[in-house]
Formats: structure tokens, C-alpha cells, sequence
């Protein structure tokens, strides 16, 4: 493409082996005020010692339930909310000592979920793309806003003058996307991006984030609770739980055996697509606890068919599963020195 | 052949008036055996959640306009008004929402909400309708009932409000009930629970079931018929294998396509083109026509007629009539 890059976030300055994002131990924790003197009285443990990278090129699904903090994990990749402790390394840079938020937030954006709310209703379509270079003393930010409408897939003598209320849900995302791409960021992550839009205008933004991630050499944090769409757009998975990782890997390894149980559970729940093999029996009973007193040692103890004392006691560490070394889970059951009777079986056999 | 059916749909047109008219269903013909789970299966705009209403005669009554009939078990639900109305909603047929956070009272317990229905209907002592809350909630298997009936519903979590919703909707034993996009708000592992739940209840109590959703998979794991619905009309009805394993239609096609069960990394996905028509007018030819890829000339003149190319499986397209003259 003819795109150059001006700004110096855009370029490459770490080189191909250097991740493009470095999360070490990211935590956050929000209190909960109640009562006459809105006194602190609980703490939600949303994200709590998250750490993974994001290479160059490739594209990280983050999947897990409602309340295992994927979503504040993107958001403080974004720098939308402070980091409570932990650090984050963009392309060599550490976020505070080597660069500024500003300078971080040039090179990620982030699309969200809800479409409308994301969007200013009073700016045409046009403008809402425009503002990030107008702001930046783009030469020609309208220029830039209407290749990029017409590189989404909307027609800009169409669109251009619409107002958000006046598109449909798909059309709106196409706008979020675009937008997003105006500020040529080098890592965009995609909060749920797709979930809300029908299956098959679905498929068709799924193509277009494909086509945009060759074409401009984009790096995607794609988060989502659908499976097969983190299957199909993914290089490697992550999965959380209650705010930590319990496995992470590539996609086709996990997909093909979960090492952690709550991964096994979280794949087993997906409806089957046979009728004549339908779902027995749920693979977990109750709904996941609440983040605000998370429970002991292993966090997914509570509702884990394999859980023994010392899932309760000890946290478990991610270890490598199957001499793999990118596949990681946090399990005492992959840990042969935890004491876990079935760790013990495993290293006999 | 000479059982009633327990719903049956015929040529239901229903049209939303005010600033700008929207023809949400255009047509409708369905028949549902009692006992029988069907799942409505569909994207939003399709109508599916207008159909239930309409069933339970939950549409504002100045703004939309009806036509058509709807029996259920015989009784022609259409010219029901006052007290058969509130009779028959709760008492023959009773709903669960997407949202049990909204639909259940945030000011009474659990159990009073469920007492106050059966009490209402049934004519129990408030002693006796307790009695029924406590079994209903012991059948949904909530944990500690005994408890849980005293507990309010922002108490409770999504998956355990689901349940309580149920244990309300079954509560005075209705022949039907009609469950839209019930466990579309719960997450992966809650919603597995729910929607087998709902199938063993649905087979230990012996109702009819139509279960709304936009998810085939979900529509997989509890139907035994699928409906697929379109821009105000079926295009697909058959048993849940025939339409799954041989769908005939392209938007279902299209739609088991999209669901990226199976889809290949790295390929691109056959998306349907286009979004769905805005129904501002009646249809008057075939409403995925523009959509779709197989179309003829005729498609975008006239309606599409409907076929029934294996016992019990109909699709509305013309692609039918030369699948038909074509003996395979």
C-alpha cells in the first residue's frame, strides 16, 4: 500500500523479534464504596498479575467468562485506565520511563463492542473519522478519512454526511474500525468487536479485519467470549479466569487438547452442532464466583471436578505443556512437583 | 392427523404503525404439536420476538395492526380480551425473557413472586402457592431453596435469576411456553446448564416449547423441530437434522456458514452480502433476493412459493421447483 508513515510511534524500531506489546504482571484492582461515608469496603481483583506478549504481526485472542477481566486488561493495554502495578512494554519502549501514555496510545486503538455508544452522535461519519489526524495537524484529514471509509467498505458519497443513528449495526462498526485506522496505529484491539452484530454481517467484518491485518501488517488483541470466531481470527489464545491466565497458546493446540480444566470446561460448553450428539450433561455446575473475594490457591478450585487440598492451599504457575514451549497452563495437575494426585500418576507414567 | 396442534399460525401478518410502518411479520403459517420443542431461529429484525409476543398478545394494541389467526389448543387467541386475556397469559402460556433482571419484580422475594402467580391462577391459599414456589425452585435445582425463597432477585446471580424465572414461568404448569433468547445474556458455562435444564423439564412436564435465538448451536441442543425466520416469514422449517445436516435454503446456507463451525484459518468466510431489508413496505417478492447469491429474475417479482421437498421439511424458494422436476 502506499502508506507512509511520518510519526515515529508508527515505525518499526525494535525489529521483527522484539514483541510488539509486553504485559508483565499487569494488576488492578477497584475498590467498592458503600454506606454513608462511601468508605472503601471491598476490592474487585478484576485483573490481578496478568502477564503475556503480542508479536509482530500476529493476532492474540483473549477469551473468558463475564468477570475475568479481559476487558480491563485491554483497557489498560490502552492506557485508558492506570495501571495499579505491573508494566507495559511497547516494541522495546516501557510505558513511564521510555515513552508517555501519548505516545503509546498513538500506536494502539481499540474498537469496541457497542457500536452506537462508541461514536459521538452529533459528527457525521466523516468527521468522526477525521478528528484523530485533524487533531494531530493531519495535512488532509478529510482526504485520509474518506480513503479509509471507501477502504471499510463504505461508499463516502453515500455515507460521508450520515449521522451514527442513521447506519445499521454493521455499518457502524465498519465507522469504528476506520476510525481507528485513521491515526495508522500499529496494534488495535478488538473488544468484543463483532459480538454484537448478527452472524452473517459477522462474517463479512471478520473478513474485513482480516484483509486490513495483511494489507497494512496490522497486530490484533481480538477479544471475545465465541469460540469459533477466536479460532477462526487467532494465532494464539489466551484464556483467564477470575482475573488470571490459566492457559496460553496457539490456537490450534489448545483447540486441540485443553490442558487447564477450566479450558476444557469452557470448550465442552460450547453447544454441539450435532443433533444427534447433543450436550449430556453441563461440564460445570453454578455461575463463576464473584472477582470481589476470589478464592484460595487455584481460583477455579471452587469449581473444579479434579480440585484436591493443595488447589486450595498453593497457586498453581504456568508451566509448559507438552514440550511445547509456547503452550502454557496453570495447573497442579501439569505440575509434577505440586503434590496433586493426578500430577503424581502423569510423571509415573 | 387428527390431533390439534397446540399453536397453530395462519397467514399472521402483523404491522407496527406510527411515524414510519414496519411490516414485522408478513405471512406467517406454523404449526406446533403439543409436546413439541421448536426453535425459532433467526437474526434481529427477523421477527421471532414479535411472534411470541403477538402469541401472548403483549403488542401495544394502538400501534399495531394484526391480521391473520392464532389458535392455541383450539381457541382462537386473536378475539381473547379481558379477564380470558389474563386467564390465559401465565395460566396456558407463560414466557421467560432475556433479561430475568428486568422481568422479575426487584421489590418482592422470589417466592412471593411465584405464590402471588400460583395464587392468582390456581386459586391456592398463600400457604399451599409457598408449597408450589418451594417445589418449583427444588425442580430448576436451585441450591437451598428453602432459602432462596426468601432471597430478592438482585440477590441472585444471572445463571440463579435464570432459574428462578423458569421456576415462575412453570409454575402454574402451562401447555406452552414460549422462551426468547433465555440464556443469550449468560455466559458459556452458565448457559449449557439452562438450556438442559429447559429440555428436561420441557419432556418431565410435556409442554410445547418455542424457543427464540439467533445461535443455531443453542437452537441444536434443545429443538426438535427449526424454524428459520426472515424479514417476517419462514424460510426453512424441518426437524433439527434435516435442516441442520441438509439445509436447503441459501440464507440458512448461509447462516450455518457464518457460524465458523468448522471454518478453515486463513480462508475467507462466505458471508452473506448486504444487511436485511428495513420492511417499510409489504414484501412482494422473495425478501433475500437481493441477498442472495442463486437469484433468478422471478425471485425479485414474486413471492416465493413454498415447497415441501421431504415430509415435514418446507422451504420457501423456487430453487425447489427445479430441485423437484429433477428427480434426484
Amino acid at each position: 500500500m502506499s502508506k507512509t508513515d511520518t510519526s515515529t510511534a508508527s515505525g518499526d524500531r525494535g525489529g521483527p523479534n522484539q514483541p510488539l506489546i509486553i504485559a508483565r504482571n499487569l494488576k488492578k484492582h477497584f475498590p467498592v464504596r458503600s454506606g454513608l461515608l462511601n468508605r472503601k469496603t471491598a476490592t474487585v481483583h478484576a485483573v490481578d498479575g496478568v502477564s503475556f506478549e503480542v508479536k509482530k504481526g500476529e493476532t492474540l485472542g483473549i477469551v473468558g467468562e463475564s468477570g475475568c477481566g479481559k476487558s480491563t486488561t485491554a483497557r489498560l493495554l490502552i492506557g485508558l485506565i492506570e495501571l495499579d502495578d505491573g508494566s507495559i512494554i511497547f516494541d522495546g519502549d516501557a510505558l513511564g520511563s521510555d515513552i508517555r501514555l501519548k505516545e503509546l496510545q498513538r500506536g494502539v486503538q481499540m474498537v469496541f463492542q457497542d457500536s452506537y455508544a462508541s461514536l459521538n452522535p452529533r459528527l457525521t461519519i466523516l468527521d468522526s473519522i477525521a478528528f484523530g489526524p485533524k487533531i494531530h495537524d493531519h495535512a488532509d484529514p478529510t482526504g485520509i478519512a474518506r480513503s479509509l471509509m471507501r477502504r471499510v467498505g463504505l461508499d463516502p458519497n453515500r455515507f460521508a454526511h450520515r449521522y451514527p443513528h442513521e447506519l445499521s449495526g454493521g455499518q457502524r462498526q465498519r465507522v469504528n474500525i476506520a476510525r481507528a485506522l485513521a491515526m495508522s496505529p500499529r496494534l488495535v484491539i478488538l473488544d468484543e468487536a463483532v459480538s454484537a452484530l448478527d452472524k452473517s454481517v459477522e462474517a463479512q467484518v471478520l473478513n474485513l479485519l482480516s484483509d486490513l491485518r495483511d494489507e497494512l501488517g496490522l497486530t490484533y488483541v481480538f477479544i471475545s467470549h465465541d469460540l469459533n470466531v477466536v479460532r477462526y481470527i487467532s494465532d494464539r489464545v489466551l484464556v483467564m479466569y477470575l482475573g488470571e491466565v490459566v492457559e496460553v497458546g496457539p490456537v490450534e493446540a489448545i483447540y486441540r487438547e485443553q490442558a487447564h480444566p477450566y479450558t476444557a470446561s469452557l470448550f465442552a460448553a460450547m453447544p454441539s452442532m450435532d443433533p444427534d450428539n447433543r450436550t449430556e450433561e453441563p461440564p460445570l455446575a453454578g455461575d463463576p464466583p464473584n472477582p470481589i473475594n476470589p478464592p484460595s490457591g487455584c481460583r477455579f478450585h471452587t469449581r473444579c471436578r479434579f480440585a484436591e487440598t493443595v488447589c486450595s492451599k498453593t497457586k498453581p504457575k504456568l508451566s509448559i505443556i507438552a514440550g511445547d514451549e509456547e503452550h502454557l497452563a496453570a495447573c497442579h495437575m501439569r505440575d509434577a512437583a505440586s503434590g496433586h494426585s493426578m500430577a503424581l500418576k502423569e510423571a509415573a507414567e | 392427523m387428527t390431533e390439534t396442534p397446540l399453536v397453530e399460525f395462519e397467514d399472521l401478518k402483523v404491522r407496527f404503525t406510527g411515524d414510519r410502518t414496519v411490516h414485522a411479520i408478513n405471512g406467517l403459517s406454523l404449526k406446533l404439536r403439543p409436546g413439541e420443542m421448536l426453535g425459532l431461529l433467526g437474526e434481529s429484525g427477523s421477527g421471532k420476538s414479535v411472534t411470541l409476543k403477538t402469541l401472548l398478545r403483549l403488542l401495544p394494541p394502538k400501534r399495531s395492526e394484526l391480521e391473520g389467526s392464532i389458535r392455541v389448543n383450539g381457541t382462537d387467541i386473536m378475539t381473547l380480551s379481558g379477564r380470558k386475556l389474563a386467564a390465559y397469559r401465565g395460566n396456558d402460556v407463560s414466557m421467560v425473557f432475556q433479561e430475568p433482571a428486568l422481568a422479575l419484580d426487584p421489590v418482592y422475594t422470589v417466592g412471593d413472586q411465584i405464590a402471588e402467580t400460583v395464587m392468582r391462577h390456581k386459586g391456592l391459599s398463600r400457604t399451599a402457592a409457598m408449597d408450589v414456589a418451594l417445589d418449583m425452585l427444588t425442580r430448576v435445582r436451585i441450591p437451598s431453596p428453602e432459602r432462596r425463597l426468601k432471597t430478592y432477585p438482585h440477590e441472585m446471580s444471572g445463571g440463579m435469576r435464570q432459574r428462578a424465572m423458569i421456576a415462575l414461568a412453570l409454575s402454574c404448569r402451562p401447555k406452552l411456553l414460549l422462551a426468547d433468547e433465555p440464556t443469550t445474556a449468560l455466559d458459556a458455562t452458565v448457559q449449557i446448564q439452562i438450556l438442559l435444564l429447559l429440555r428436561e423439564l420441557q419432556k418431565e412436564f410435556g409442554m410445547g416449547v418455542i424457543f427464540v435465538t439467533h445461535d443455531i448451536g443453542v437452537a441444536v441442543e434443545v429443538s426438535d423441530r427449526i424454524a428459520v425466520m426472515y424479514a417476517g416469514n419462514l424460510v426453512e422449517t424441518g426437524t433439527t437434522s434435516d435442516v441442520i445436516k441438509n439445509p436447503r435454503h441459501p440464507y440458512t446456507r448461509g447462516l450455518l456458514a457464518a457460524n465458523l463451525h468448522g471454518a478453515v484459518k486463513g480462508q475467507r468466510l462466505d458471508a452473506i452480502p448486504g444487511s436485511p431489508p428495513a420492511l417499510e413496505e409489504a414484501p412482494t417478492a422473495c425478501s433475500f433476493a437481493p441477498r442472495c447469491p442463486l437469484a433468478r429474475p422471478e425471485c425479485h417479482t414474486s413471492l416465493p412459493p413454498v415447497f415441501e421437498p421431504e415430509p415435514g421439511h418446507t422451504v420457501a424458494c423456487v430453487l425447489e421447483r427445479e430441485a423437484a422436476s429433477i428427480p434426484a
